[in-house]
């Protein structure tokens, strides 16, 4: 199933967000979205899931979710978003009780997501015992439950140290690697965009445009930090963000 | 760098933690004392009566069998109008917090009614529910009621509007989403306020029972007031502050098993 972002522009009140913004997301492809401080990214995420309508312009869905697919459109959120009452199992389980699954089916998908998320061995625990990027892994776990079409992540890593940051992201690589899944990542992060993007649409500062899509042409298994063809994409994409974050950190100033 | 000095601690404190034991040692202090200074003279037992005078009075009040005959149908006026009083609480405050138009319509009324004496309500209580067991349940009942439902709509308003959203995004049912996210997000606020509420249903107990009860540990209080028999009078009073004291910890205790969660 494709996603398709058509003429959005959305409004809070006087203020314009989003103008104009148009975007693919094609199956089985990660669209990272980078953009200065404020300039729509969140907001355009709420829209591509439904959590909130867009002032003009409209998501499709192209073509049928995948087969077993219980809820096409799936949050990761940046702040895990996980209930503090539930163990591990109990959160996963959690987005599967609505669906009227068998008992047996329902602990073979979580045994199963648990596994991939090397969680398995803390199935019992709660959330509070858990460090960030556990909690993380969690959510993931719980996203990937569900089988969804296009996963939307909101800066999944950014509450997290830099070294939980880099192992997260070798585990979302290798989770895509096994399975390849559809998503949209929200980051600050150039070199997690470079890293993980198929494609990278960079926005302009608010209101938020489109300023340019920038093909990645890496197979994801094959990309290592330092190499210098990434780099090079790192650095345009640099450039390109910079005077967008500067301009924007001043209008930040003025008001 | 000859004059060095170890840094001098300025962190800690700010963090009550259990210290075991020092609660009883300062109700026995304070009894002692007592003791000693009717004992001694220096306080006059029109002021306070003997602590042991008390004691003896509560013994014969057990030996007799009056103790009970006093206490059940207390304990069974607090458990019936209490039950009542926080289970519509709960349910009203639930539904404060969710629906807007519950929430327009019934905080001004809650805002109204919680302020009012209710002990003043008592003779209205009579002649609406009669001066048995229904007068005195009525009002249990509604001196509950009001400190729940404030609890439990600011409970609800506190729960983390990102799981709701969370719930929302993985398509839960609304009903799904009251059930097990809203009631358990809220559960340590409605508790908290189940303390304010069982406390607040102790006083009207006192209350309720000054019209027309012949049995009951208010009744008991009251006449031995009208008496001024001060032995009998605390007396009762200890066993108000020991029902206190045991409903407070049974809550302490249900946070503890519910709310395992919590850091
Ligand atoms: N519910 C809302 N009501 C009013 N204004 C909002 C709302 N949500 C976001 N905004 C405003 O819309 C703008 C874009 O917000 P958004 O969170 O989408 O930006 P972002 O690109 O995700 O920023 P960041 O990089 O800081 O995460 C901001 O100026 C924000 O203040
Ligand atoms: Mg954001």
């Amino acid at each position: 199933m494709d996603l398709r972002a058509q003429n959005i522009t959305h409004c809070y009140g006087d203020m314009v967000v989003l103008d104009d913004v148009s975007l693919e997301i094609p199956a089985g492809e990660i669209l990272c979205i980078i953009g200065p401080s404020g300039c729509g990214k969140s907001t355009l995420l709420r829209l591509l899931g439904g959590l909130e309508q867009p002032s003009d312009g409209q998501v499709l869905q192209l073509g049928a979710p995948p087969h077993g697919c219980l809820n096409p459109l799936t949050y990761v959120f940046q702040d895990f978003a996980l209930l503090p009452w539930r163990t591990v199992e109990g959160n996963v389980s959690l987005v599967l009780e609505d669906h009227g699954l068998e008992r047996h089916a329902a602990d073979a998908i979580i045994d199963d997501v648990l596994t991939r998320t090397k969680l398995y061995d803390f199935k019992a625990a709660l959330p509070r015992q858990l460090s960030g990027g556990m909690k993380q892994r969690v959510a993931i776990a719980r996203a990937l439950a569900v089988n969804p079409a296009v996963m939307l992540l909101d800066e999944p890593l950014s509450a997290l140290d830099a070294q939980t940051r880099e192992l997260l992201m070798d585990d979302l690589i290798a989770l895509w690697t096994r399975q390849p899944f559809t998503g949209v990542y929200v980051t600050h992060n150039l070199a997690e965009a470079v890293r993980l993007g198929h494609r990278i649409a960079v926005l302009s500062r608010r209101p938020g445009r489109v300023r340019d899509v920038i093909k990645v042409p890496f197979a994801l298994g094959d990309r290592r930090a330092g190499l210098p063809e990434m780099d090079a994409i790192q650095t345009r994409l640099w450039e390109m963000m910079r005077d967008e974050a500067l301009a924007a950190d001043q209008e930040l100033a003025d008001v | 760098m000859s004059d060095a000095r170890p840094v001098t601690f300025r962190g800690g404190g700010f963090r009550p933690t259990a210290r075991r034991g020092t609660g009883i040692v300062v109700f026995v202090l304070l009894i002692a004392v007592i003791e000693w200074g009717t004992r001694a003279g220096w306080i006059s037992n029109l002021t306070l009566p003997r602590p042991s005078d008390v004691a003896r009075t509560f013994v014969d009040l057990w030996n007799t069998g009056l103790l009970f005959q006093h206490l059940v149908p207390s304990l069974t006026r607090l458990v019936v109008g209490g039950a009542m009083g926080i289970t519509a609480g709960i349910l009203v405050g639930v539904m404060i917090g969710l629906f807007s138009y519950a929430r327009a319509g019934l905080v001004p009324l809650v805002a109204a009614i919680f302020p009012i004496p209710k002990i003043a309500l008592l003779p209205l209580f009579v002649i609406w529910f009669g001066i048995d067991e229904g007068s005195k349940y009525a009002l249990i009942a509604l001196g509950t009621f009001t400190p729940t439902v404030v609890a439990t709509y600011g409970a609800v308003d506190n729960v983390d509007r990102t799981l709701i959203r969370m719930g929302q995004s993985f398509g839960l049912s609304w009903m799904s989403i009251v059930r097990k996210i809203v009631l358990p997000g809220s559960l340590p606020g409605i508790l908290s306020g189940m303390r304010v509420s069982v406390a607040i249903g102790i006083i009207l107990l006192v209350a309720a029972e000054m019209l027309g009860a012949e049995y009951g540990v208010g009744a008991y209080i009251l006449q031995a007031g009208a008496l001024y028999d001060l032995e009998r009078l605390f007396a009762g009073v200890v066993i108000l502050s020991v029902l206190g004291v045991l409903t407070s910890w049974m809550i302490g205790q249900a946070e503890k098993r519910l709310l395992r969660w919590r850091s």
